[in-house]
């Protein structure tokens, strides 16, 4: 016959008594506390967790106990269990975390280390110079105009008031184009572009030109046969000198500064009449011909305290005729500066060879803004 | 012009204690700009005093020399009233000559310090001294010895000696001729500094009447020679000294002392601005004429030059023959000599157009020829020669000849009428009508005014003054430029900067951005340059235009290509170290387009739009383009690894990036074209159009810009480029779906190349192919000679579902199928 075996001698069952199980228990969060690593922690969970631990081992005699005592028996195993497993993932939490703090101090690296692997680019200076200074007249609402720089001599010098005998033709040393009877030249300014924008525009003109013009100068710390000028035009209803002082006060005050201004000084150009040199006060010393220990003279301006910048006027009429504009309603001004020679004393550069030399050292110093 | 203060002071006064600061301030705002302030005494400090030789003892050496122990009155200048010792190597003079004596604690020029120094024995307390030693000339033959009048031991010498002259230079404009004189400038202190007043005008005298007993003149030219004044100087001494004031003044004013007759007429043309020219007078044969010269005619002038001249040459003749280059140099045969005792004063008028054409066509710069082809005042020709007659009179001992020879009349200044409120109007600055008056008659213009304005003669040295503009000029320099106020105009809305100049930055900054380095080179190129880029005797770069005046024949020539120019530049680099590089330089060359001449346009009227296109045709082609050069390793070597030199790719890599941001994709294949290595040069071009090449430069190339092998370069034409840059691009829209990723390696002949297999790739795939890479190259024995095995991996994804099981894979058959068409491929498996 069968039955419940009342019987049952449940000495007979030692692992699931309950000192025993509690003894199994306190084992396996002894070792799980002594794990030093994740390694040892593993060895742990196979040890008091895994199919072959002795809570597991226990686990599997419930069976055999009589009915009434099993439920009590595997809550006992089973809570012991859990208390382990929870210990385990709780030091597993704290060893991965460790490992993980010993693994970022392993890998550190010299941040200190080289990082440029490919050089660095630049723009020309000059270009840089050209580009601002274009960018300073395209805020005030001018145009950037161009024209070529193998040009017409009747542009060049014609157009422009210089006739055939103006004295002023050879003060600009010219390079002329095989065969000379073909009247082409390397322009000598960029006042030819001034007579193109008249002749292909109607007023108000309001434009800056610049660009690369050419003169028969030996090449040496001060002269170049080849360099780069910004001219303006101007050309509307009632344009003054005032107009012109002011525009140029207002270039020289954006280019070098707050405050500085500009000096006009009679002078000679056929394009203007009339014509003055523009000369910029000293951005350095700021007029005062001093240097800074306010001793010897000014290094930029030589102690005069202005720097000479360029030429303008007010556009001779005999131009405007020439161009096809009408004297009778259109004034104009006119302003040409040596976009070269801004830089070297906005740069403090003296002698203007390194930038047409080509060396990588010069350009790459200026990047891609000045 | 250099002027000597005191020259100017001469004819003008100006207010007490006005400093030469003050002066060339003004002078400076009103026109004469100044240059420079001189004075041969800067250098000289300390005590420069008159000494009377007392003593003299002659004591001979025994190195040969023989030296003077002197004794010398300086007064009270040593400060004990008793004669100076002083040990003087001259021999010049003698006891009781006025000498000028510099004592201990003087300083001569270069930084001499005097002091008290025993030589010879003796403690020689100062230094007697020579006109070289106090900076006045080069003259070193003995001591100075002043005039026995001069003045009084122990006084200052500097006066004496012109030391303390002061002379300025200023910078003169090409329209102010008339301040290339004393007289002008003078008239310029009298206008533009307050309070100046007095002008004495040098060229104001009374002359002796024009008669019949002259020389004989003829002028046939008169409108190249309108006034011809001839005056007469007999018995002159040629052995005359120059007065020292004269000496004085001419090198102060940068000429040199030559003879008294030349000084003369140079101190008179200094003086009132009027060239002057001197004949040996026993040197003339009959009559003198003035024409044009005639063909085949030659002088020599004063320079030994001998002269072919030229029709349009005027020139001045005698019964001999031609004696001089009218206005601009005399000739040779009639030149005053060392003994010429009697001279004929030429003062003529020339044509300035004339006298320039002149001066350029024979190179010519003379400081006669500088006034003359500027414009001189052409009513003062008697006056200066009769000053010029005067001055040798009374200076070298000759007789004035009664004959006063004057051909011609001085031409007529025009009338210009000028509204009263022109000036103001172009100036911006109110100016009334009395203010317009009184500084036009203040510069000499005879002014007739009326209700709305005047009507200005200007005065015969004002030949710049032509129109009402000139007049304007005249009024707002005077009235002040630093009077004008500072206005902005206001531009109307500007449209910026145009699409060609936003992409040329774009392209700029691209190329730096990729580490390239921009530089600017001139584009002047010679033959040898295309020579070294390889160029065959047919290729089109060798098409030039030339220039007639270079400043170096070996670059001759406006260039075609940059690549001369980029390539200089980096085997210069290289040779500075900077041997990993990469340079670019945008710039336009020059193609001839063999149009005929630019012609010359009236400026009376615009040019018709026909007349402004033909001068445009007439001009060559000047395409903006692009060059680059890169040298040594791309990326460098280092902690991370190995460097990586640079290739043939990295030249097309640069012009695919410049592309890319112009919105392009520019297509490679496989060209020949010097300077670059045959197997690899890139043709590039952008929707079938060629732009330009790229790759690595034939070794040779390489070799003659001394430029390592391997060497990249690029160029391409920008304004192709740019033409056809994309404006708007569209938005674009991707997919979401997964994406499905085919590889494959197909294996062609090495010839085939991969650009053309991927088309066929590309095409055979279809529309689910999303991309295509080349990852990998392999040549070697696992394909077998002569092939190459090229690895693509495909992406395949719809843009509107998930691929279905097995469609990439069907793609990607379809695209290998289509290759191994077109290109031969076999997959390899």
């Amino acid at each position: 016959m069968s039955g419940p075996n009342t019987d049952y001698d449940p000495v007979e069952v030692t692992p699931l008594k309950a000192d025993q199980v509690e003894e199994m228990r306190e084992a396996a969060l002894a070792a799980v506390a002594a794990a030093a690593d994740l390694d040892a922690l593993k060895q742990v969970r196979l040890d008091h967790a895994g199919d072959r631990s002795p809570l597991a081992l226990a686990n599997r005699e419930i069976g055999a106990l009589p009915p009434q005592a099993r439920k009590e028996a595997g809550q006992r195993v089973g809570q012991a269990r859990g208390a382990i497993n929870q210990a385990i993932a709780a030091r597993e939490a704290v060893l991965e975390a460790e490992h993980e703090e010993r693994m970022l101090v392993e890998e550190t690296v010299d941040v200190s280390l080289p990082t440029t692997r490919r050089r660095r680019g630049g723009r020309h200076p000059l270009t840089l110079q050209s580009d601002l200074i274009a960018d300073l007249f395209v805020a005030m609402g001018y145009e950037v105009a161009e024209g070529p720089v193998v040009e017409a001599e009747w542009l060049n010098f014609d157009a422009l008031n210089l006739g055939p005998d103006h004295p002023a033709r050879t003060l600009q040393d010219t390079f002329w184009a095989e065969p000379p009877e073909h009247h082409i030249v390397l322009r000598t300014q960029t006042s030819p572009v001034q007579a193109r924008t008249m002749l292909t525009r109607k007023p108000p003109i309001y434009v800056v030109c610049p660009g690369r013009v050419f003169r028969t100068d030996e090449y040496d710390a001060t002269h170049s046969p080849m360099f780069h000028q910004v001219e303006g035009l101007v050309v509307d209803e009632g344009i003054t000198m005032a107009h012109l002082k002011g525009t140029l006060d207002h270039f020289a005050s954006q280019l070098f500064g707050d405050g500085i201004t500009t000096r006009f000084r009679p002078s000679f150009f056929p394009f203007t009449e009339p014509s003055a040199e523009v000369d910029v006060r000293c951005f350095v010393c700021r007029g005062t011909g001093m240097d800074e220990e306010g001793a010897q003279s000014c290094r930029t301006c030589r102690g005069e305290g202005w720097i000479e910048w360029g030429g303008c006027g007010v556009v001779n009429p005999r131009v405007l005729i020439a161009c096809g504009v009408d004297p009778d309603v259109y004034s104009g001004f006119a302003f040409g500066m040596g976009i070269d020679r801004s830089f070297m004393f906005r740069h403090d550069l003296e002698d203007l060879r390194p930038l047409f030399e080509g060396d990588v050292r010069f350009s790459s110093a200026f990047g891609t803004e000045i | 012009m250099k002027a000597p203060l005191s020259w100017i002071l001469d004819y003008v006064d100006v207010p007490e204690g006005t400093t030469t600061e003050a002066l060339t301030d003004r002078l400076t705002l009103t026109g004469l700009k100044l240059e420079a302030i001189e004075s041969p005494g800067r250098d000289i400090t300390g005590p420069l005093v008159v000494g009377r030789v007392v003593t003299m003892e002659p004591e001979p050496q025994k190195n040969g020399k023989t030296i003077n122990w002197c004794t010398v009155d300086v007064g009270d200048a040593n400060g004990t009233g008793e004669p100076q010792g002083i040990v003087c190597g001259a021999h010049n003079f003698k006891p009781g000559d006025l000498v000028v004596t510099v004592l201990p604690g003087g300083v001569l020029p270069g930084g001499f310090e005097i002091g008290a120094r025993k030589t010879y024995g003796h403690l020689s307390a100062g230094m007697i001294c020579s006109a070289r030693e106090l900076g006045l000339g080069e003259d070193h033959d003995g001591i100075i010895v002043l005039p026995d009048d001069a003045g009084e031991p122990g006084q200052d010498a500097r006066p004496l000696l012109g030391l303390d002259e002061e002379t300025i230079e200023f910078e003169i404009n090409p329209d102010r001729a008339y301040a290339l004189s004393l007289r002008g400038i003078a008239r310029e202190v009298l206008v533009s500094v307050e309070g100046a007043s007095n002008f004495r005008d040098p060229a104001l005298r009374d002359t002796p009447p024009a008669n019949d007993q002259g020389h004989p003149v003829v002028v046939e030219d008169p409108e190249g020679c309108p006034v011809f004044v001839a005056r007469r100087v007999s018995g002159f001494d040629p052995d005359a000294p120059t007065p020292d004031l004269i000496v004085r003044r001419i090198t102060a004013a940068g000429m040199r002392p030559i003879s008294l007759a030349v000084d003369v007429t140079n101190y008179v043309m200094l003086e009132t601005g009027r060239p002057i020219h001197g004949y040996d007078a026993d040197k003339l044969r009959g009559a003198i004429v003035v024409r044009r010269a005639r063909e085949g005619e030659r002088l020599i002038t004063l320079d030994g030059t001998n002269r072919a001249l030229d029709p349009a040459d005027l020139v001045v003749t005698d019964d001999s023959g031609i004696i001089g280059l009218g206005g601009v140099m005399g000739g040779e045969t009639t030149e005053i000599s060392e003994s010429t005792t009697s001279i004929l004063v030429e003062a003529a008028h020339w044509d300035a157009v004339s006298m320039f054409r002149t001066g350029r066509r024979h190179k010519i710069t003379s400081e006669a020829g500088k006034r003359n082809e500027r414009g001189v005042d052409a009513t003062i020709c008697e006056a200066a020669a009769d000053r010029v007659v005067e001055l040798l009179v009374e200076h070298g001992g000759g007789h004035a000849e009664p004959g006063v020879t004057v051909v011609g009349t001085p031409p007529a200044m025009p009338t210009i009428r000028m509204a009263y409120d022109l000036p103001e109007r172009v100036a911006g600055l109110p100016i009334d009508s009395s203010t317009v008056v009184d500084h036009l008659q203040a510069i000499g213009c005879r002014v007739d005014a009326d209700a709305d304005g005047v009507d200005v003669t200007p005065p015969p040295w004002r030949p710049d003054l032509i129109a009402a503009q000139d007049l304007t000029e005249e009024v707002i320099r005077l009235v002040g430029y630093d009077l004008v106020p500072s206005v902005l105009p206001t531009p109307p809305s500007g449209r910026g900067l145009t699409r060609s100049q936003q992409l040329r930055r774009r392209i700029g900054r691209t190329l730096a951005g990729e580490g390239w380095v921009e530089v600017v080179n001139f584009p002047f190129v010679g033959t040898a340059d295309l020579d070294a880029l390889g160029l065959a005797a047919d290729d089109p770069r060798r098409d030039l235009l030339g220039l007639s005046n270079p400043l170096n024949h070996e670059a001759g020539f406006m260039t075609t290509t940059l690549l001369p120019g980029v390539l200089r530049t980096a085997g210069k680099n290289v040779g500075h170290g900077n041997t990993d590089l990469a340079i670019f330089e945008t710039g336009t060359v020059t193609v001839p387009r063999h149009a005929g001449p630019a012609a010359i346009l009236p400026v009376d009227r615009r040019p018709t739009d026909e007349e402004f296109e033909a001068l445009d045709a007439a001009l060559p082609a000047q395409p903006l383009h692009l060059a680059l050069v890169a040298a040594g390793d791309a990326v460098a070597g280092g902690w991370w690894g190995e460097a990586r030199p640079v290739t043939w790719a990295d030249a097309v890599e640069a012009v695919r990036s410049v592309a890319a941001a112009l919105g392009l994709e520019v297509t490679a294949s496989s060209a020949e074209l010097a300077p670059w290595h045959p197997g690899r040069c890139a043709e590039l071009s952008v929707d079938g159009e060629v732009i330009g090449h790229a790759g690595e430069m034939h070794p040779t190339v390489c070799q003659a810009f001394g430029l390592p092998k391997r060497t990249v370069a690029a160029e391409v034409d920008l304004d192709l480029l740019m033409a056809r840059s994309v404006h708007l691009r569209k938005a674009p829209s991707f997919s979401s779906y997964p994406v499905a990723k085919e590889d494959v390696a197909l294996v062609v002949d090495a010839s085939v190349p991969a650009a053309d297999v991927e088309a066929a790739l590309r095409e055979g795939a279809g529309e689910l192919l999303e991309s295509i890479r080349l990852f990998d190259v392999y040549t070697g024995d696992q394909v077998g000679k002569g092939k190459k095995s090229l690895a693509y991996a495909l992406r395949f994804r719809a843009p509107d579902r998930t691929l279905k099981e097995g469609e990439a894979a069907a793609a990607r058959d379809a695209a290998v199928a289509l290759a191994a068409e077109r290109t031969g491929a076999v997959q390899r498996t």
